[in-house]
């Protein structure tokens, strides 16, 4: 299933739209939950199923979703719900546990929609480079379209309801991806990190579990969902995203201009490891491509492009190699293919 | 800020503890967050790292408060961080808003409407919106504009009172 997926050209991994040199993607997500419905935590399988069904209902006359895919979790074998995973597409949680949960996944896969994860609906749009604007005027319009078919908890108070009070409000998260090496590299990202946690927006690592940041790449997403309009969110992380940004080009132009020798160092042995190696894990892989994305973006790497590379990220991935593979690998056996690979995208 | 423990990671769960009856406040990251909690797992419970609450009126009344739609009890809620049901919102007000509050620094939903909704919840909102433009008008002096939005809320508090 899904292999139309290598094909998507204009996915977020595409590396267009705005400032995608340093932020990779932005995603929003709404949460909301079906009115006469326990929660899923709380709700039995007969429950969650007519939440599937009535689901299944209201989608396919919105725009957007008419041709998605709407599949129930179990049908989804593992090795695909790990590339789902990979992608962004679906969460750890729904991945792991799919009983009862549903999914719906337009071919494009800008839009998902996890059914009984947390909440009964957890909508989600996802694109390109930093574009909070298109990205929620995508899903607020697929939010008002299936909210014409659905009654959802909502109170006048407090907003839209949620199994877990933190997303109470607009039920709204928005996130960047950012890639951050330069300022990994001049020791100045937990600085600014510590400086964004106090302002109430969480970061963590993009790869990998806890906070280890596997490739550089973080993600900053609002904590705050009430008291404050979809815009007024939008607006306050756009505003810290950009402070982080401006800071990675100085510490961009700061190396550049006073470590140039260790700079290009870095950037070339990445090369060199990539284009020769026999066998590399994907955390080995996602360090040496991040210097190497670095030396492209400073125009010190000029044999490869920018998609190339972004393309890399996900697809050295465990099941993202089993797929291209067509065949279940052990990981001494997926390091072999991940080296193949990148050397023969490199050459 | 940094993490308590270890400081070298961003501290992104914040705890409230009360150690000899001081009480002390922590803030610690992820990964020293997961080896506190398997060290403290037998006082603490998932709930007192969400967002670092401490819960208002924790006596044993409010933990048995149990909603009767979905039959969660105050005390799940507690123990596992999510409520059951939309009306559990309903049956643990008073619990909540004090920590939603916490939580978000306001009660007040400013968002979205979603298209399915009662018309009052509407007038309701746009009222109130009014009310706030002319209480700054007047403040403004802004003499004129006070008596368009005044016609206004009248024009709406009409409409209101005709479908009652
Ligand atoms: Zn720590
Ligand atoms: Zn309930």
């Amino acid at each position: 299933m899904f292999e139309s997926f290598f094909e998507n050209k204009k996915s977020w991994l595409s590396s267009e739209g705005p400032d995608s040199d340093i932020v990779i993607s932005t995603r929003i997500r709404l949460a909301r939950n079906i009115e006469g419905y326990p929660f899923p935590n709380r709700a039995t399988l007969a429950q969650k199923n007519q939440v599937f069904l009535k689901v299944g209902e209201a989608y396919p006359k919105i725009e957007h979703l008419d041709s998605a895919f709407f599949l129930p979790m179990e049908s989804i074998d593992d090795l695909d719900r790990q590339f789902l995973l990979e992608r962004h597409l679906i969460s750890q949680e729904h991945m792991h546990y799919p009983r009862g949960k549903g999914l719906i996944l337009s071919r494009s896969e800008v839009v998902s929609i996890m059914i009984n994860e947390e909440d009964h609906l957890r909508m989600q749009v996802i694109v390109s480079g930093f574009d909070l604007v298109k990205a929620w005027r995508i899903i607020n319009k697929i939010d008002d379209e299936i909210s014409t078919y659905l009654l959802f908890s909502f109170s006048p108070e407090i907003g839209y309801l949620t199994s877990c009070p933190t997303n109470v409000g607009t039920g709204l998260r928005a996130s960047c991806m950012l890639h951050l090496p330069a300022l990994v590299m001049t020791k100045r990202v937990d600085k600014i990190l510590e400086l964004l946690a106090k302002l109430s927006f969480t970061t963590r690592g993009l790869f990998g579990e806890g906070t280890q940041a596997l490739g550089n790449f973080f993600q900053i997403s609002n904590q705050v969902s009430l008291g404050m309009s979809e815009e007024e969110i939008m607006d306050s992380l756009a505003g810290v995203v950009k402070q982080v940004k401006e800071q990675e080009l100085n510490a961009r132009e700061n190396l550049l201009k006073r470590y140039l020798p260790t700079l290009e160092d870095s950037v070339w042995r990445a090369w060199g490891i990539l284009k020769c190696c026999r066998l590399i894990s994907t955390k080995e892989a996602l360090s040496h491509l991040s210097m190497l994305r670095l030396g492209v973006d400073l125009g010190i790497i000029k044999e490869v492009g920018k998609d190339i590379i972004n393309r890399f990220f996900i697809m050295i991935q465990p099941a993202h190699l089993q797929k291209i593979e067509g065949k279940v690998l052990k990981e001494e056996e997926r390091d072999y293919i991940r080296a193949e690979l990148i050397r023969e995208k490199l050459s | 800020m940094l993490c308590d423990i270890c400081h070298k990671k961003i501290a992104t769960v914040h705890l409230t503890e009360i150690v000899e009856g001081k009480v002390m406040e922590l803030h610690i990251c992820q990964d020293c967050a997961k080896n506190k909690a398997e060290e403290l797992k037998q006082q603490l419970n998932i709930s007192d790292f969400l967002g670092g609450l401490t819960l208002e009126g924790e006596d044993n009344k409010s933990m048995s408060i149990k909603c009767s739609f979905c039959g969660t009890t105050f005390y799940d809620f507690k123990k596992k961080g999510r409520l059951g049901c939309a009306k559990c919102y309903t049956h643990f007000k008073s619990q909540l808003l004090p920590l939603i509050k916490k939580i978000h620094g306001s009660n007040e939903h400013k968002g979205k409407l979603p298209k399915k909704v009662e018309e009052k919840v509407i007038v309701d909102r746009n009222l109130k919106i009014l009310k706030e433009r002319l209480e700054r008008a007047v403040k403004l002096e802004a003499y004129e504009d006070a008596a368009k939005l005044r016609d206004e809320i009248r024009e709406l508090e009409k409409k209101v009172r005709k479908e009652d």
